[in-house]
Protein backbone atom coordinates (compact mmCIF):
# COMPACT_ATOMS: atom_id res chain seq x y z
CA UNK A 1 0.00 0.00 0.00
CA UNK A 2 2.47 2.53 -1.62
CA UNK A 3 -0.30 5.40 -1.81
CA UNK A 4 -1.69 5.13 1.87
CA UNK A 5 2.30 5.58 3.36
CA UNK A 6 2.80 9.00 1.08
CA UNK A 7 -0.55 10.04 1.97
CA UNK A 8 0.46 9.28 5.55
CA UNK A 9 -2.90 7.82 6.69
CA UNK A 10 -2.58 5.29 9.55
CA UNK A 11 -3.78 1.83 8.81
CA UNK A 12 -6.30 1.61 11.11
CA UNK A 13 -8.20 4.16 9.34
CA UNK A 14 -8.34 2.96 6.64
CA UNK A 15 -9.49 -0.11 8.07
CA UNK A 16 -12.22 2.11 9.99
CA UNK A 17 -13.15 3.40 6.49
CA UNK A 18 -13.39 0.06 4.65
CA UNK A 19 -15.07 -1.88 6.98
CA UNK A 20 -17.80 0.58 8.19
CA UNK A 21 -18.69 0.19 4.29
CA UNK A 22 -18.30 -3.80 4.23
CA UNK A 23 -20.77 -3.79 7.32
CA UNK A 24 -23.64 -1.07 6.14
CA UNK A 25 -23.18 -3.88 3.11
CA UNK A 26 -23.65 -6.92 4.80
CA UNK A 27 -26.23 -5.93 7.40
CA UNK A 28 -28.94 -4.59 4.53
CA UNK A 29 -27.71 -7.70 2.46
CA UNK A 30 -29.14 -9.99 5.36
CA UNK A 31 -31.88 -7.84 6.00
CA UNK A 32 -32.93 -8.30 1.99
CA UNK A 33 -32.25 -12.10 2.21
CA UNK A 34 -34.55 -12.23 5.62
CA UNK A 35 -37.45 -11.71 2.36
CA UNK A 36 -36.07 -14.85 0.99
CA UNK A 37 -39.44 -16.93 0.08
CA UNK A 38 -41.52 -13.80 1.66
CA UNK A 39 -41.34 -11.36 -0.81
CA UNK A 40 -45.40 -10.22 -2.01
CA UNK A 41 -45.06 -11.81 -5.49
CA UNK A 42 -42.54 -14.04 -7.12
CA UNK A 43 -40.77 -11.58 -9.35
CA UNK A 44 -39.78 -9.12 -6.49
CA UNK A 45 -38.44 -12.20 -4.25
CA UNK A 46 -36.21 -12.76 -6.56
CA UNK A 47 -35.61 -9.21 -7.50
CA UNK A 48 -34.88 -8.25 -3.89
CA UNK A 49 -32.62 -11.35 -3.12
CA UNK A 50 -30.41 -10.66 -6.28
CA UNK A 51 -30.08 -6.90 -4.83
CA UNK A 52 -28.73 -8.96 -1.20
CA UNK A 53 -26.41 -10.80 -3.33
CA UNK A 54 -25.00 -7.75 -4.57
CA UNK A 55 -24.52 -5.85 -1.28
CA UNK A 56 -22.96 -9.29 -0.32
CA UNK A 57 -20.61 -9.33 -2.37
CA UNK A 58 -19.71 -5.74 -2.25
CA UNK A 59 -18.69 -6.70 1.79
CA UNK A 60 -17.00 -9.58 0.14
CA UNK A 61 -14.74 -7.84 -1.50
CA UNK A 62 -14.40 -5.17 0.79
CA UNK A 63 -13.71 -7.31 3.80
CA UNK A 64 -10.97 -9.06 1.75
CA UNK A 65 -9.05 -5.50 1.64
CA UNK A 66 -10.14 -4.61 5.00
CA UNK A 67 -8.39 -8.52 6.26
CA UNK A 68 -5.18 -7.50 4.45
CA UNK A 69 -5.31 -4.04 6.32
CA UNK A 70 -5.73 -5.78 9.42
CA UNK A 71 -3.00 -8.39 9.09
CA UNK A 72 -0.53 -5.96 7.84
CA UNK A 73 -0.83 -4.16 11.30
CA UNK A 74 1.61 -4.74 14.45
CA UNK A 75 1.01 -6.69 16.69
CA UNK A 76 0.40 -4.93 19.53
CA UNK A 77 -1.79 -2.28 17.65
CA UNK A 78 -4.09 -5.35 16.06
CA UNK A 79 -5.40 -6.05 19.98
CA UNK A 80 -6.44 -2.26 20.12
CA UNK A 81 -8.81 -2.83 16.50
CA UNK A 82 -11.52 -4.79 18.25
CA UNK A 83 -12.61 -6.02 21.71
CA UNK A 84 -14.84 -9.28 20.31
CA UNK A 85 -13.27 -12.47 22.38
CA UNK A 86 -12.77 -14.16 19.53
CA UNK A 87 -11.40 -12.03 17.51
CA UNK A 88 -8.72 -11.06 20.25
CA UNK A 89 -7.98 -14.71 20.64
CA UNK A 90 -7.58 -15.14 16.83
CA UNK A 91 -5.19 -12.41 16.94
CA UNK A 92 -3.60 -13.79 20.27
CA UNK A 93 -2.44 -16.83 18.47
CA UNK A 94 -0.92 -14.46 15.31
CA UNK A 95 -2.70 -15.79 13.14
CA UNK A 96 -4.26 -13.69 10.46
CA UNK A 97 -8.13 -13.23 9.91
CA UNK A 98 -10.07 -13.62 6.21
CA UNK A 99 -13.38 -12.17 5.27
CA UNK A 100 -15.10 -14.67 7.73
CA UNK A 101 -13.45 -13.83 10.53
CA UNK A 102 -14.55 -10.26 10.10
CA UNK A 103 -18.24 -10.98 9.41
CA UNK A 104 -18.51 -13.94 11.93
CA UNK A 105 -16.65 -13.21 14.86
CA UNK A 106 -16.78 -9.83 15.94
CA UNK A 107 -19.66 -8.73 18.12
CA UNK A 108 -22.36 -6.37 17.64
CA UNK A 109 -20.20 -3.41 19.09
CA UNK A 110 -17.20 -4.13 16.73
CA UNK A 111 -19.71 -3.34 13.78
CA UNK A 112 -19.75 0.07 12.41
CA UNK A 113 -22.40 -0.33 10.08
CA UNK A 114 -25.04 2.53 10.16
CA UNK A 115 -28.15 2.51 12.49
CA UNK A 116 -30.64 2.59 9.07
CA UNK A 117 -29.51 -0.84 7.64
CA UNK A 118 -29.88 -3.09 11.23
CA UNK A 119 -33.68 -1.67 10.83
CA UNK A 120 -35.85 -4.00 10.51
CA UNK A 121 -38.02 -5.07 7.42
CA UNK A 122 -41.74 -4.58 8.69
CA UNK A 123 -43.68 -4.51 5.70
CA UNK A 124 -42.67 -3.64 2.06
CA UNK A 125 -43.24 0.43 2.58
CA UNK A 126 -40.40 0.28 5.15
CA UNK A 127 -38.17 -1.56 3.11
CA UNK A 128 -38.33 0.37 -0.08
CA UNK A 129 -38.37 3.56 2.43
CA UNK A 130 -34.78 2.43 4.08
CA UNK A 131 -33.97 1.48 0.49
CA UNK A 132 -34.63 4.70 -1.18
CA UNK A 133 -32.45 6.10 1.48
CA UNK A 134 -29.45 4.05 1.51
CA UNK A 135 -29.80 3.33 -2.59
CA UNK A 136 -29.84 7.16 -3.25
CA UNK A 137 -26.72 7.51 -0.41
CA UNK A 138 -24.56 4.57 -2.15
CA UNK A 139 -25.09 6.23 -5.46
CA UNK A 140 -23.29 9.44 -5.06
CA UNK A 141 -20.97 8.55 -2.66
CA UNK A 142 -19.83 5.53 -5.39
CA UNK A 143 -19.36 8.12 -7.49
CA UNK A 144 -17.25 10.05 -5.30
CA UNK A 145 -15.32 6.92 -3.76
CA UNK A 146 -14.46 5.83 -7.71
CA UNK A 147 -12.06 8.97 -7.43
CA UNK A 148 -10.75 7.55 -4.76
CA UNK A 149 -6.56 7.57 -4.76
CA UNK A 150 -6.72 4.21 -3.05
CA UNK A 151 -6.87 2.22 -5.39
CA UNK A 152 -8.49 -0.76 -3.95
CA UNK A 153 -11.54 1.49 -2.52
CA UNK A 154 -12.05 3.22 -5.87
CA UNK A 155 -12.05 -0.20 -8.23
CA UNK A 156 -14.86 -1.29 -5.79
CA UNK A 157 -16.70 1.73 -6.12
CA UNK A 158 -16.18 1.45 -9.87
CA UNK A 159 -18.13 -2.07 -9.63
CA UNK A 160 -20.84 -0.94 -7.20
CA UNK A 161 -21.72 2.10 -8.74
CA UNK A 162 -23.37 -0.23 -11.65
CA UNK A 163 -25.45 -2.37 -9.76
CA UNK A 164 -26.82 0.55 -7.27
CA UNK A 165 -27.56 2.51 -10.29
CA UNK A 166 -30.16 -0.14 -10.69
CA UNK A 167 -30.94 -0.29 -6.85
CA UNK A 168 -31.62 3.13 -6.54
CA UNK A 169 -33.89 3.10 -9.69
CA UNK A 170 -35.77 -0.08 -7.80
CA UNK A 171 -36.05 1.79 -4.88
CA UNK A 172 -37.19 5.23 -6.53
CA UNK A 173 -39.98 3.66 -8.34
CA UNK A 174 -41.37 1.58 -5.89
CA UNK A 175 -41.68 4.61 -3.46
CA UNK A 176 -43.45 6.08 -6.31
CA UNK A 177 -45.63 3.45 -6.89
CA UNK A 178 -46.76 3.03 -2.93
CA UNK A 179 -46.66 6.82 -2.38
CA UNK A 180 -48.77 7.63 -5.39
CA UNK A 181 -50.90 4.47 -5.52
CA UNK A 182 -53.69 3.34 -3.22
CA UNK A 183 -54.83 5.25 -0.24
CA UNK A 184 -53.32 2.15 1.90
CA UNK A 185 -49.85 2.32 0.07
CA UNK A 186 -50.02 6.21 0.48
CA UNK A 187 -50.08 5.67 3.83
CA UNK A 188 -48.22 3.09 4.61
CA UNK A 189 -44.96 4.49 2.77
CA UNK A 190 -45.35 8.02 4.41
CA UNK A 191 -45.31 6.27 7.72
CA UNK A 192 -42.32 4.28 6.76
CA UNK A 193 -40.38 7.26 5.40
CA UNK A 194 -41.37 9.25 8.56
CA UNK A 195 -40.37 6.50 11.27
CA UNK A 196 -37.18 5.96 9.09
CA UNK A 197 -36.23 9.38 8.43
CA UNK A 198 -33.95 9.76 11.76
CA UNK A 199 -31.75 7.00 10.65
CA UNK A 200 -31.23 8.62 7.67
CA UNK A 201 -28.57 11.90 8.43
CA UNK A 202 -26.23 9.32 10.17
CA UNK A 203 -25.46 8.47 6.79
CA UNK A 204 -24.19 12.09 6.67
CA UNK A 205 -22.60 12.54 9.85
CA UNK A 206 -18.71 13.18 9.56
CA UNK A 207 -16.50 11.84 12.00
CA UNK A 208 -13.05 11.90 12.42
CA UNK A 209 -12.30 9.26 10.28
CA UNK A 210 -14.38 10.81 7.37
CA UNK A 211 -12.70 14.20 7.87
CA UNK A 212 -8.74 12.49 7.38
CA UNK A 213 -9.97 10.31 4.69
CA UNK A 214 -11.30 12.95 2.53
CA UNK A 215 -8.39 15.38 3.58
CA UNK A 216 -5.96 12.92 2.17
CA UNK A 217 -7.76 12.10 -1.12
CA UNK A 218 -9.12 8.75 -0.17
CA UNK A 219 -12.81 9.53 1.24
CA UNK A 220 -15.96 11.11 0.44
CA UNK A 221 -16.34 14.61 1.39
CA UNK A 222 -20.10 13.88 2.85
CA UNK A 223 -20.80 17.47 3.18
CA UNK A 224 -20.52 17.26 -0.84
CA UNK A 225 -22.67 14.64 -1.59
CA UNK A 226 -25.62 15.68 1.27
CA UNK A 227 -27.37 18.36 -0.79
CA UNK A 228 -26.84 15.95 -4.03
CA UNK A 229 -28.60 13.32 -1.72
CA UNK A 230 -31.63 15.91 -0.14
CA UNK A 231 -32.86 17.24 -3.66
CA UNK A 232 -33.15 13.61 -5.12
CA UNK A 233 -34.45 12.29 -2.41
CA UNK A 234 -36.80 15.30 -2.14
CA UNK A 235 -37.73 14.51 -5.99
CA UNK A 236 -38.86 10.90 -5.52
CA UNK A 237 -40.79 11.56 -2.17
CA UNK A 238 -42.42 14.74 -3.99
CA UNK A 239 -43.15 12.61 -7.22
CA UNK A 240 -44.64 9.63 -5.09
CA UNK A 241 -46.78 12.26 -3.44
CA UNK A 242 -45.66 11.99 -0.34
CA UNK A 243 -44.28 14.83 2.24
CA UNK A 244 -40.27 15.24 2.69
CA UNK A 245 -40.16 14.97 6.78
CA UNK A 246 -38.93 18.03 8.64
CA UNK A 247 -35.62 18.52 9.96
CA UNK A 248 -35.03 16.70 12.91
CA UNK A 249 -32.76 14.90 15.34
CA UNK A 250 -30.90 12.46 13.83
CA UNK A 251 -30.46 9.33 15.73
CA UNK A 252 -26.54 8.37 15.37
CA UNK A 253 -24.25 5.72 16.54
CA UNK A 254 -23.74 2.86 14.61
CA UNK A 255 -20.09 3.73 13.04
CA UNK A 256 -18.81 3.92 16.49
CA UNK A 257 -20.01 0.56 17.56
CA UNK A 258 -23.38 1.67 19.08
CA UNK A 259 -26.56 0.03 17.74
CA UNK A 260 -29.94 -0.24 18.27
CA UNK A 261 -31.52 -3.43 19.56
CA UNK A 262 -31.99 -5.04 16.35
CA UNK A 263 -28.74 -5.56 15.59
CA UNK A 264 -27.94 -8.42 18.09
CA UNK A 265 -30.45 -10.23 16.76
CA UNK A 266 -29.36 -10.29 12.63
CA UNK A 267 -25.79 -11.47 14.46
CA UNK A 268 -27.53 -14.01 16.17
CA UNK A 269 -28.86 -15.28 13.16
CA UNK A 270 -26.02 -14.60 10.90
CA UNK A 271 -23.27 -15.95 12.95
CA UNK A 272 -24.83 -19.07 14.76
CA UNK A 273 -23.21 -21.57 12.34
CA UNK A 274 -19.72 -20.52 13.12
CA UNK A 275 -19.86 -19.62 16.98
CA UNK A 276 -21.79 -22.96 17.49
CA UNK A 277 -19.64 -24.54 14.84
CA UNK A 278 -16.19 -23.17 14.49
CA UNK A 279 -14.85 -23.19 11.42
CA UNK A 280 -17.42 -24.97 9.64
CA UNK A 281 -17.82 -25.41 5.66
CA UNK A 282 -20.59 -26.45 3.52
CA UNK B 1 -63.48 -3.98 2.52
CA UNK B 2 -59.90 -5.03 3.12
CA UNK B 3 -60.57 -8.64 2.24
CA UNK B 4 -61.89 -7.49 -1.36
CA UNK B 5 -58.75 -5.16 -1.47
CA UNK B 6 -56.25 -7.89 -0.91
CA UNK B 7 -58.46 -9.78 -3.22
CA UNK B 8 -58.52 -7.91 -6.15
CA UNK B 9 -54.58 -6.53 -5.43
CA UNK B 10 -53.80 -10.73 -5.95
CA UNK B 11 -55.36 -10.90 -9.57
CA UNK B 12 -54.54 -7.28 -10.75
CA UNK B 13 -51.06 -7.87 -12.30
CA UNK B 14 -51.58 -9.22 -15.50
CA UNK B 15 -49.26 -11.65 -17.14
CA UNK B 16 -46.83 -10.92 -19.51
CA UNK B 17 -44.50 -12.38 -21.89
CA UNK B 18 -41.03 -12.14 -22.08
CA UNK B 19 -38.74 -12.14 -25.12
CA UNK B 20 -34.69 -12.20 -24.48
CA UNK B 21 -32.05 -11.42 -27.11
CA UNK B 22 -29.03 -13.47 -25.75
CA UNK B 23 -26.33 -11.43 -27.82
CA UNK B 24 -26.46 -8.97 -30.11
CA UNK B 25 -27.42 -9.52 -33.94
CA UNK B 26 -29.27 -12.60 -32.81
CA UNK B 27 -33.13 -12.46 -32.37
CA UNK B 28 -35.65 -12.47 -29.30
CA UNK B 29 -36.81 -15.73 -27.90
CA UNK B 30 -39.67 -16.60 -25.83
CA UNK B 31 -38.20 -17.08 -22.79
CA UNK B 32 -40.96 -17.38 -20.19
CA UNK B 33 -43.80 -14.99 -18.64
CA UNK B 34 -44.63 -13.44 -15.24
CA UNK B 35 -46.41 -11.11 -13.56
CA UNK B 36 -45.94 -7.14 -13.17
CA UNK B 37 -48.26 -4.19 -12.72
CA UNK B 38 -47.36 -2.20 -15.59
CA UNK B 39 -44.72 -2.59 -19.05
CA UNK B 40 -41.75 -0.96 -17.24
CA UNK B 41 -42.00 -3.48 -13.96
CA UNK B 42 -42.27 -6.12 -16.41
CA UNK B 43 -39.14 -5.15 -17.92
CA UNK B 44 -37.45 -5.13 -14.67
CA UNK B 45 -39.15 -8.24 -13.47
CA UNK B 46 -37.76 -9.95 -16.27
CA UNK B 47 -33.75 -8.76 -15.97
CA UNK B 48 -34.42 -10.18 -12.61
CA UNK B 49 -35.78 -13.40 -13.14
CA UNK B 50 -34.66 -14.06 -16.76
CA UNK B 51 -30.97 -12.24 -17.07
CA UNK B 52 -29.14 -12.75 -13.85
CA UNK B 53 -27.45 -15.44 -15.23
CA UNK B 54 -26.31 -13.58 -18.21
CA UNK B 55 -28.76 -15.30 -20.69
CA UNK B 56 -29.59 -11.70 -22.61
CA UNK B 57 -28.42 -8.27 -23.58
CA UNK B 58 -31.88 -7.41 -24.76
CA UNK B 59 -35.35 -7.92 -23.25
CA UNK B 60 -39.13 -7.65 -24.82
CA UNK B 61 -42.31 -7.58 -23.09
CA UNK B 62 -45.99 -7.61 -24.30
CA UNK B 63 -48.77 -8.73 -21.99
CA UNK B 64 -49.90 -12.02 -22.75
CA UNK B 65 -53.28 -10.86 -23.72
CA UNK B 66 -51.87 -9.23 -26.82
CA UNK B 67 -50.98 -12.63 -27.82
CA UNK B 68 -53.13 -14.21 -30.17
CA UNK B 69 -52.67 -17.92 -30.24
CA UNK B 70 -53.58 -20.69 -33.18
CA UNK B 71 -56.59 -23.19 -32.05
CA UNK B 72 -54.86 -26.65 -31.39
CA UNK B 73 -57.80 -28.21 -32.01
CA UNK B 74 -57.38 -27.16 -35.79
CA UNK B 75 -53.96 -28.38 -36.05
CA UNK B 76 -55.11 -30.77 -38.96
CA UNK B 77 -56.48 -28.30 -41.17
CA UNK B 78 -53.75 -25.96 -39.95
CA UNK B 79 -50.36 -27.73 -40.40
CA UNK B 80 -51.37 -31.39 -41.94
CA UNK B 81 -51.98 -29.96 -45.49
CA UNK B 82 -48.23 -29.14 -45.75
CA UNK B 83 -46.77 -32.57 -44.90
CA UNK B 84 -47.03 -33.64 -48.98
CA UNK B 85 -45.73 -30.06 -49.99
CA UNK B 86 -42.60 -31.05 -50.76
CA UNK B 87 -41.83 -28.91 -53.97
CA UNK B 88 -42.34 -26.62 -51.01
CA UNK B 89 -38.54 -26.68 -50.08
CA UNK B 90 -36.19 -25.17 -51.87
CA UNK B 91 -34.24 -28.79 -52.38
CA UNK B 92 -34.40 -29.34 -56.31
CA UNK B 93 -31.82 -26.93 -56.62
CA UNK B 94 -28.07 -28.07 -57.60
CA UNK B 95 -25.96 -25.65 -55.30
CA UNK B 96 -22.35 -25.23 -56.78
CA UNK B 97 -19.54 -26.65 -54.65
CA UNK B 98 -18.28 -22.64 -53.38
CA UNK B 99 -22.04 -22.30 -51.35
CA UNK B 100 -20.86 -24.27 -48.37
CA UNK B 101 -23.35 -23.26 -46.10
CA UNK B 102 -27.11 -23.19 -46.89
Amino acid sequence: MDTNSKLQIPNSKLLDYTLRLADDALILGHRLGEWCGHGPILEQDIALTNTALDHLGRARSLYQYAAELFNQMPADEKKQVFTSVAIQNLVSTGANVDEDDLAYLRDGWDFRNALLLEQPNIDWAYTVARALFYDTFNYFFFTELSKSKNESLAAVAEKSLKEVTYHLRWSSEWAVRLGDGTDESHARMQKAVNELWMYSGELFTPNETDEEMSRAGLGVDLTKIKPLYMARVQEVLSEATLTTPPDTWMQQGGRNGRHSEHLGYVLAELQFMQRAYPGMEW
Amino acid sequence: MTQEIKKTNKTEWPLWEVFIRSKAGLDHKHAGSLHAADAQMAVENARDVYTRRMEGVSIWVVESRHIHASDPDQSESMYEPANDKIYRHPTFYNLPEEVKYM
